[in-house]
């Protein structure tokens, strides 16, 4: 048993005030989670305290919230775990520094750590088209399907629509339409269902759609906060790959074609040649001579702007080095070690997933015959 | 006021097959759900849902496992439709999208499960319930337009027409607190258990027996109240479930000493025997001081190959990391019996009519009965399914037969009367909801448990009865109408000790062991006495006992050993 302070932000929405900070002080063992600890406080202190939750397993995905900034479930999040966290942020002078709870982000606030997960969330969710679309008569049996597929797609299957994804996304701050880790999550449930007849009409809408597959930047920040281990990125990435296995490579934000010069470029080069980057974007080289894609040049002046703003920032490398085909090589033989990563990748497609391989042995490992095994 | 021809209650399994059925008949249908639906308690089903769809198995087979796991308490022609249509709904789930696990050929594999005499579970890794529960609620949002969705609206009493039939129901907008009285042909209540009587429990909180003391109140009979399941593996303190599919895979049961102490009390079906005969078995090793000194046994899943834990049971890989610190590929975990699951409720016939024509009861809220006193795994999804789809079909075709009658007023103004009671109630006029909650869980976990006895039960009434009493000056913090979570706890504190109230009444009456009513003072089964139900009503001194018949078409009673 130990006292913990939580810091928790408040709003309540009859009022008339802005939201505000309330400290509570509760007493639980540090095994026990950070909803133990907020609903002891509403027990005990503050009825009006208002989160939802129900099953207290992380299993019902009612109790989303920001934990010390980071997204995730109250139910999952131990409490002296958290109270670690927020002393390594630190308190001010000295002082103890209080586990701070806040609602989830990229959602209107309801009141205090209830928010609006209809009008974003579910919104998304329905984007997708998210059931089964098979065609024609349904089998007398069941659909006979390789059994690996279902376990590739019990993953996302996994997702218990808790936000804590939506909550944390970086896109989704910069660009509110996007459609969203957990929503495009839900996509590749279908589009991985070999029962699902119109994968390709999937593909094809979200790679078209401006806040589609494309939207997401990799920042990992889903794969963090998600407390089933979806990891709605790595779904978006099998999205993308499914989409260039279909043809589906005409998109207007040029996604396919942006993946295909990335992959070449560090095939050929080893880092990011910026220059050589938008260019093959948008013009990519066939056997020496440039073929623009449709609206090439408004793309590439649309992306100008970016550029000097990475170059004023240093985000990118200043003007003369610049220059196409300017670009240091890898030191030694550096690049060789490039290709054979491209080629062991080449050779081994199988794609990871919890419900085959199991956690530990996400460790990086170059055991090849962990691989197998899963083959 | 908002209108349909059939309106269901509560958005788990049970609720949102029903509203499916009933639309598919084409009549109006709403679904109400005080939690958004699949944030409902059906996703914890974990291990899977039985048929008898492999060739070799019958479903005269499933029947008779079910019948002997309720100690020939269910009714036989009940459990006999269910194990009948289980292959054909099992199909059916596979053809709307649920990912069940594949064998090598690529068709419906299959795992073990307690008190099964076949491999007849399906399922989804140990997601089962959230699997299934989340594909139906795909349905229902691709069946948005016959299908209108009430998500957070909180019920808080049945209305009835001057026919004694019912004819709507009084609810409250969560968002915003106003109260409405929603008009229907048809009431279903899918409302799930009580679980939240007890604690610890390995139900969620939201488990608060709404649909029975709705249900009660309004005048419906309830039935083998006194049958409590104790799920065998739970863990300690916090009550979380870990899925009777780890023994499934292999897992053994071990007391302090090391042995697999099943040996003992069930030879033949070992750690598989019913999960009656397996707390019991545990609970004994622990009274009897060959458990551990937190009160537990332990559970051995290191025995289960690594990648078949990964691939099958990683709910609990993750349950034993995140909530015990333990992990169960390396180490066993201290497990005991605890609250699980309401084999009694809301007396139903096999189309979930209860005795107030128009309205229904299908889940865990309903007792058929399929389970009678003991529950087998796996049996809970499919009793949800099988009776939410007949509930939901019937209700429909009672819709289209009648004429909506209209509810009276009266019933809302009451409701609107008694919250705003509640909401008056000032600071230190009387305790805490959340004290009077936590003393009638903990009276209910000590008294009216795996083992019971007269004294014990007594004394667990008697502090339920003072509890309700207490409960009428319980006081809430929050007096707003938006999200007013404070004043919801405190109507679903009067559904439980309802539920509690029942549930004392029935142990005491019932004077015998059988399936999960064991009374150390009555240790045997008693056919001759007792092979009947014990229905509850309500009248002005709390519940009346009467008692029907169990209905028996092919299998006798027999003496129940695993």
């Amino acid at each position: 048993m130990a006292t913990y302070t939580l810091k928790v932000r408040r709003y309540q929405p009859e009022s008339g005030k802005s939201p505000y900070w309330e400290e509570f002080d509760v007493d639980l063992d540090p095994s026990l989670s950070v909803l133990d600890g907020l609903l002891q406080a509403k027990d005990r202190d503050d009825g009006s305290l208002s989160v939802r939750c129900s099953c207290r397993a992380a299993i019902c995905g009612s109790c989303g919230m920001k934990i010390n900034g980071q997204s995730g479930l109250g139910c999952k999040t131990q409490i002296g775990e958290a109270h670690a966290a927020a002393n390594r942020r630190g308190g001010t002078n000295g002082a103890a520094a209080p586990i701070l709870i806040e609602p989830m982000g990229n959602m209107p606030v309801i009141k205090d750590l209830i928010t609006d997960m209809e009008s974003t969330h579910w919104t998304k969710i329905r984007r997708v088209t998210p059931w089964l679309l098979p065609h024609g008569e349904a089998p007398e049996r069941e659909y006979v399907v390789e059994p690996e597929s279902m376990i590739d797609i019990t993953q996302s299957m996994a997702c218990i629509q808790c936000g804590a994804c939506v909550s944390s996304c970086l896109s989704m701050e910069a660009d509110p339409d996007f459609i969203g880790p957990a929503a495009l999550a839900k996509a590749y449930r279908f589009v991985g269902d070999p029962r699902d007849a119109e994968t390709k009409e999937r593909l094809h809408d979200l790679a078209h759609d401006p806040h589609g597959i494309y939207d997401c930047t990799h920042c990992f920040s889903c794969i963090d906060a998600c407390p089933k281990g979806v990891a709605p990125m790595d779904q978006i990435m099998r999205l993308r790959r499914k989409a260039a296995e279909e043809g589906v490579d005409d998109d207007p934000n040029n996604g396919a074609n942006h993946v295909n010069a990335f992959v070449k470029m560090i095939e050929k080069k080893g880092t990011n040649d910026e220059a050589l980057l938008l260019q093959e974007t948008y013009a990519p080289g066939v056997k020496g001579k440039l073929k623009p894609t449709k609206g090439a040049i408004k793309g590439l002046l649309g992306s100008l702007p970016v550029a000097i703003r990475g170059i004023k920032t240093g985000k990118m490398r200043s003007l003369p080095k610049l220059i196409p085909g300017v670009h240091p090589k890898l030191p030694g033989g550096a690049q060789d070690e490039v290709k054979a990563i491209y080629e062991h990748t080449e050779e081994h497609r199988e794609e990871f997933n919890l419900y085959i391989r199991g956690e530990e042995d996400v460790e990086p490992e170059p055991d090849e015959t962990k691989m197998e095994e899963t083959a | 006021m908002p209108a349909h021809d059939v309106l269901v209650i509560g958005a788990g399994l049970a609720g949102q097959r029903a509203a499916l059925a009933a639309a598919e008949q084409g009549v109006s249908v709403g679904i109400v759900s005080k939690v958004h639906p699949v944030r409902s308690h059906s996703n914890a089903a974990q291990g899977g849902i039985n048929a008898a769809l492999n060739p070799g198995d019958s479903w005269e087979s499933h029947a008779f496992d079910t019948i002997k796991g309720s100690d020939y308490l269910g009714d036989q022609d009940a459990v006999e439709i269910m194990c009948r249509e289980a292959p054909e709904e099992i199909l059916h789930l596979e053809h709307l999208g649920v990912t069940f696990h594949r064998n090598e050929e690529g068709k419906l594999g299959t795992r073990a499960f307690g008190g099964a005499s076949a491999a007849r579970t399906y399922y989804v890794a140990d997601i089962t319930g959230q699997a299934i529960m989340h594909v139906l609620y795909e349905q229902l949002m691709k069946h948005a337009d016959s299908v209108a969705r009430y998500e957070e609206w909180f019920c808080t009493a049945l209305a009835l027409d001057e026919q004694g039939e019912c004819c709507g129901v009084v609810t409250r907008n969560i968002a915003d607190g106003s109260m409405e009285l929603f008009e229907a042909k048809s009431v279903i209540l899918a409302c799930g258990g009580n679980g939240q009587v007890w604690k610890p429990t390995t139900n969620a909180l939201i488990c608060t027996g709404d649909g029975i003391a709705m249900a009660y109140r309004a005048g419906a009979k309830l039935m083998d109240m006194e049958m409590i399941q104790y799920h065998p593996t739970t863990l300690a303190g916090k009550g979380f479930l870990i899925t009777e599919g780890a023994r499934g895979e292999g897992a053994h049961l071990l007391n302090a000493k090391g042995e697999r102490f099943m040996e003992r009390y069930a030879p033949n079906k070992m750690e598989l025997a019913s999960r009656d005969v397996v707390s019991r078995a545990e609970q004994t090793e622990i009274n009897e001081g060959r458990g551990f000194p937190d009160g537990t046994v332990a559970l051995d899943i290191t025995v289960v190959p690594k990648k078949r834990v990964h691939e099958a049971l990683r709910e609990i890989v993750l349950v034993g990391r995140d909530f015990a610190g333990v992990d169960i590929t390396r180490e066993p975990i201290h497990i005991k019996p605890g609250n699980h699951y309401t084999m009694g409720g809301v007396k139903t016939d096999v189309d979930g009519r209860t005795d107030i024509p128009g309205l229904y009861a299908a889940g865990e809220t309903a007792c058929v009965s399929v389970h009678g006193g003991n529950r087998l795994g796996a049996n809970s999804l499919l009793d949800t399914l099988i009776f939410g789809r007949r509930s939901g079909a019937d209700a429909a075709s009672r819709a289209k037969r009648i004429d909506r009658s209209r509810p009276s007023k009266a019933v809302l103004e009451a409701e609107q009367a008694q919250v705003e009671a509640i909401a008056a109630r000032e600071k230190g006029s009387g305790r805490r909801v959340s004290e009077i909650k936590l003393e009638l869980g903990t009276t209910m976990d000590a008294k009216v448990a795996v083992f019971r006895d007269e004294a014990g039960i007594q004394e667990a009434l008697e502090t339920v009865r003072r509890l309700k009493q207490e409960a009428e000056s319980a006081y809430v913090d929050d007096k707003g109408a938006v999200f007013n979570q404070d004043l919801l706890g405190a109507i679903e504190l009067g559904y439980l000790l309802d539920n509690a109230e029942c549930t004392c009444v029935a142990a005491l009456e019932r004077k015998e062991s059988r399936g999960a009513q064991y009374r150390t003072d009555f240790p045997e089964r008693n056919d001759e006495e007792w092979l009947k139900h014990i229905d509850l009503q309500l009248n002005d001194a709390g519940p009346e006992i009467s008692y029907s018949e169990v209905t028996i078409t092919q299998w006798e009673p027999q003496e129940r050993t695993y």
